[in-house]
């Protein structure tokens, strides 16, 4: 074929030899691997000598025949040329990175695919095998990387009413798209994780499968954010914040940024008046902990905040700039090292080391590395760099920083003679040695500049823009985490709680409902008058006291008739004990408690309503901190809560008017509406703080179809509760539940819960069960 | 009549002025003005005191206060023998018979209406009633009392009251500045002083901490013991661990920033 004419100069010695021993030539040879390849696709002939040429250079001959055989059976495949041609292109990449012997896993990964309806993923597959390779570098890594893939694909796959596999996978391609990005920040058991959260939590929303697995969505990249390997900053902005306090007298709102989704231009710390930007996780570099690397990083920013002055950048041009910038990163650096000399290990081991001669200055602009080798020299006594102009400048420069005090400007004036004595003609040269000269612990500088003009256009377009002020309505949401127990962990952010005014209606209605219970109320005043403050504490050792404590005396007259000194602290009195608990009373809104209550004329919910301002009357008169709040749920988009009384409220008219508005309606999130109570609460100052529930069914929602899902998350946000001292207590309404049958509510609240039979009752039982419960 | 002797101070303690505390604490003793010395924890307050003792060539009675003191610990009680009773003085009862400086050390922790049997000692009339005894006790000429107090804890709790703080002179201590700590730091263990220097920087790295988690900074006293265990041959990292973090905090985020700020000092 005369496409293949011989090219000697790309000749390479093992591809000679083989020609050689089969004394065949190069053309004769490429024929007979085109004719084994057996394809008629014209786009294959056209790549067919470069790819053929990576292949006999990396691959071993039955390798070499392997490959060949593998990319006649994907041509034949029937999905046109473009699953070969990745293929032909990718595969000796793939192999050089992780061994031939992982062709035959590959190919039964493709026969897979192209036995279910997923033959579409096979060009993505075949495409980001190599860089996957090569994140992976390894055989066994790249079948577990493999079995992710079938994995996914096979619990994706669509089946409906016994149609088998009838459809695609949704998000498989999306996900094999972004596997190398995925596996640049995640290790695969990380990878594992986040499909398996894909899988469980979008399998029937094939829309949403795919915003998962192409990384649109929010939850998926918050998902992503968890699994990341490498010290996150959310996770240390305490121990950072203390760093900057403690040891350099500093404090800034600290910003993290997202290192994730920028792949091209990666973002370069930073500091504005808003405050100090740093990435969001930082991983173990050279040795050193990604908590250190922020630490290094903060060091800098201090530094330039507390030493440097801004300089009118007009005058001078950009390689100026750039030296300026070195050149007052190694001053600050070098000032930080006075102050505390351990900085410079740390810096020393992040600051990159270029090789004197790695940069060649006929081809490339080489600014950059002589930049990154002089300040590589000006803080590294070792640096082992014999070039005569950087030596010196070395010296000048740790002669300037001999004296007392030193400023960026003369500091300036250094770098600009450098760039004068050093400049080449190459430096304008449009390919820039870039490797090993980033100094990653450096800020970006922009805080160094100022600009007398603002540029050189005419009319500055961007000054006018003008952001119209939104509205506010309401509070903003918060957001709370879900608890999935399939996988024993938590969705991050997933229930968003929109907390609002209760409406009001008419206060006067509470008080006829209290009118109502008078006698009740009667009664229940009894019992208050015998729960208030009155609890005795024994104080004991006391000189002067109102009884004799007997223990003590004996022992004393023990002492006393054996010679010893005797105790004469033989009294004990006694002082009353101050009440502390502070009451959150949440209330379940649902729709079911508009249902007529079993053997009463009234409802659910007006039963409720007695109870709740019999409660608050009783809580009222014994002076506990109290505050109350209904809350219901329509999807995890939207749970309400709605604030009744606050802990600084009074018991008045206000909060009686917004109790007689209290309507029903949509569905139970309880765990979100208990977490968000316990904000509040936890924020209370008692000794004991009381969750009372008041419930009338088990946590539903619309958009959950496993009934357990919400009751586990309501049990582990009791769980957390636990954690934060607080007692909750859930009084349940479910007419249903029955001795032995009251599962759902004991999974959740333990031993911690009543269940009120004869619902008409309940305002009586409820404030005899709250003064039971804090007697 | 007790043994006076046994309260003098033998040795000159070191102490290093920081103001002119000495002059001014000479002129309230010429004219028996009662002391309250306040200041964070080790910062030389005992050390002060003890220092002015040995100055006036006064004994000095020091009682460590707690919360079980009761009056009678202080004013004194009657003992059983075989003979029936025998009344024994109390430290403060002691002091005001012999003519001693008595210091009452940490006064919030004791009991608040056991300290207001100090009141009629702190006042013009310089007498102490004994009042299970009968006796009214009129104070030595050299009679002085001196009070330490830690406003760092100030809890509700642990405070002094008006009528108490009301009746004293007061001088407030505070660390003293790097130069001046190092010096003392240096001259109490005689280590070099630069490794003095690192070791106080650290100390205020925590002191810049007070309040963001932590109760009270790095003393001198902490200070000085790692000084002590430096000059011992321990790596200097170890002893600041053991004598400067360690002790103050169990919060892991504080302790992390202090181990940084340790290696970052010690090279």
């Amino acid at each position: 074929m005369a496409a293949f004419r011989a090219r000697p100069s790309k000749f390479l010695a093992k591809e000679a030899a083989v020609a050689m021993n089969n004394t065949l030539s190069r053309d004769q040879q490429l024929e007979l691997y085109w004719t084994r390849l057996d394809t008629r696709f014209p786009q294959a002939q056209a790549v067919f000598e470069d790819c053929m040429t990576e292949a006999l250079a990396s691959l071993s001959s039955e390798g070499v025949d392997a490959y060949l055989e593998a990319a006649r059976a994907i041509g034949k495949l029937g999905r046109g040329v473009e699953p070969m041609l990745a293929f032909l292109e990718e595969w000796p990449a793939t192999a050089l990175a992780v061994g031939e012997s992982a062709l035959t896993a590959v190919m039964d990964t493709i026969r897979v695919m192209q036995k279910s309806p997923n033959g579409r993923a096979i060009d993505p597959f075949i495409r980001t095998l190599a860089p996957v390779a090569r994140r992976l570098q390894s055989a066994e890594l790249l079948e577990e990387y493999l079995e992710i893939t079938q994995n996914l694909m096979t619990r994706t796959t669509g089946s409906i009413h016994g149609h088998h596999t009838t459809f695609p996978s949704p998000g498989l391609p999306d996900f094999l798209a972004q596997a190398p990005n995925l596996l640049g920040q995640l290790t695969l058991s990380g990878m594992k994780n986040w499909v398996d959260y894909g899988i469980r939590n979008y399998n029937n929303h094939p829309e949403r499968q795919k915003d998962y697995f192409s990384l649109q969505s929010a939850d998926s990249r918050a998902v992503l954010q968890r699994e990341r390997q490498g010290t996150l900053l959310v996770d240390n902005e305490r121990n950072l914040d203390l760093y900057l306090r403690g040891l350099w007298q500093d404090s800034e709102h600290l910003v993290p940024y997202s290192t994730a989704f920028d792949q091209i231009r990666k973002p370069i710390p930073y500091y504005d008046k808003l405050g100090i930007r740093l990435p969001d996780v930082c991983e173990d570099q050279n040795g050193i902990r990604g908590i250190d690397r922020y630490r290094a990083i903060l060091a800098h920013i201090v530094g330039h905040r507390r030493w440097s002055e801004a300089q009118i950048a007009d005058n001078w041009s950009p390689f100026q700039r750039m030296a300026v910038e070195f050149f007052e990163d190694c001053r600050i650096d070098t000032l930080l090292i006075r102050e505390y000399p351990g900085m410079r290990k740390l810096f020393l081991a992040l600051h990159p080391k270029p090789q004197e001669n790695a940069c060649d200055p006929e081809t490339t602009s080489c600014l950059r590395h002589r930049l990154a080798m002089l300040s590589r020299a000006l803080l590294d006594p070792d640096h082992g760099y014999t070039d005569a102009d950087l030596n010196e400048f070395v010296a000048r420069f740790h002669a300037l920083m001999e004296q007392p005090a030193t400023s960026t400007n003369e500091v300036a004036h250094l770098a600009l003679s450098y760039v004068a004595r050093t400049r080449r003609q190459s430096d304008q040269f449009a390919k820039v040695h870039f490797d090993n000269t980033v100094v990653e612990y450096r800020d970006d500088n922009r805080q160094l500049w100022k600009f007398i003009e603002a540029g050189d256009e005419e009319e500055a377009f961007d000054e006018q823009r003008k952001i119209e002020p939104q509205e506010i309505q309401g509070l903003p949401p918060r957001h709370y985490p879900e608890w999935d127990y399939v996988s024993q962990s938590y969705r991050p952010d997933w229930v968003s709680v929109y907390e609002s005014l209760h409406s009001s209606g008419n206060a006067a209605d509470i008080d006829r409902l209290l009118q109502k219970h008078a006698a009740l109320a009667k009664q229940l005043k009894k019992m208050l008058d015998a729960l208030k403050p009155q609890d005795k504490v024994r104080i004991r050792y006391q000189e002067e006291g109102s009884e004799l404590d007997l223990d003590v005396a004996i022992r004393s007259l023990i002492d006393y008739k054996s010679g010893a000194n005797p105790d004469p602290r033989i009294n004990m009195s006694h002082r009353t004990n101050g009440r502390s608990i502070a009451v959150m009373l949440l209330l379940d809104l649902s729709e079911s408690l508009n249902e007529k209550a079993a053997g009463s004329e009234q409802t659910i919910l007006e039963l409720s309503q007695e109870a709740v301002s019999l409660l608050a009357w009783a809580i009222d008169k014994l002076g506990d901190p109290f505050a109350i709040a209904g809350f219901h749920s329509n999807t995890r988009h939207e749970v309400r809560y709605q604030h009744i009384k606050g802990y600084s409220e009074r018991w008045d008219d206000e909060v009686k008017a917004r109790l007689a508005k209290m309507e029903a309606g949509y569905s139970t999130r309880m765990g979100a509406a208990m977490r968000h109570a316990a904000h509040y609460l936890s924020a209370q100052k008692a000794d004991k703080k009381l969750m009372l529930i008041l419930t009338d069914g088990q946590p539903s929602d619309v958009d959950t179809s496993d009934d357990r899902l919400l009751i586990e998350d309501a049990r582990q946000a009791v769980k957390e509760l636990d954690q934060q001292g607080i007692f909750p207590y859930c009084i349940s309404l479910d007419a249903r539940l029955k001795a032995g049958d009251d599962d759902y509510v004991r999974d959740i609240f333990g031993q911690h819960y009543t269940i009120i039979d004869h619902i008409e009752r309940l305002p009586e039982r409820l404030p005899k069960l709250f003064m039971a419960l804090t007697k | 009549m007790t043994d006076k002797e046994q309260y003098k101070i033998q040795a000159e303690p070191f102490y290093q002025q920081q103001n002119n505390e000495v002059a001014l604490y000479e002129a309230a003793y010429r004219n028996r003005l009662p002391v309250m010395v306040k200041g964070p924890t080790g910062c030389g307050k005992s050390r002060f005191i003890e220092y002015m003792a040995w100055k006036l060539g006064k004994p000095l009675i020091t009682v460590a206060c707690n919360e079980d003191m009761t009056a009678s610990d202080l004013v004194g009680r009657y003992l059983l023998d075989e003979g029936g009773t025998r009344w024994l003085d109390g430290p403060l009862t002691t002091a005001a018979r012999i003519g001693a400086i008595c210091y009452l050390d940490e006064i919030v922790e004791a009991r608040q209406d056991t300290t207001v049997v100090i009141h009629p000692l702190t006042d013009h009339r310089r007498t102490l009633p004994l009042d299970k005894k009968g006796e009214l006790i009129h104070a030595h000429p050299d009679f002085q009392l001196v009070i330490s107090y830690n406003p760092g804890y100030q809890t509700l709790m642990k405070d002094l009251k008006q009528s108490t703080k009301q009746r004293f002179t007061a001088f407030d201590f505070d660390y003293p500045d790097a130069a001046l700590e190092t010096e003392i730091v240096a001259n109490e263990t005689g280590l070099a002083s630069d490794t003095v220097a690192k070791l106080v920087k650290i100390g205020n790295v925590a002191r810049n901490l007070k309040g963001h988690g932590l109760d009270e900074g790095i003393s001198t006293r902490l200070l000085v013991y790692a000084a002590t265990l430096i000059k011992d041959n321990v790596s200097p990292v170890d002893a600041c661990r053991m004598a400067l973090v360690r002790p103050i905090t169990d919060d892991a985020d504080i302790r992390e920033t202090l181990d940084h700020a340790i290696v970052a000092t010690f090279t």
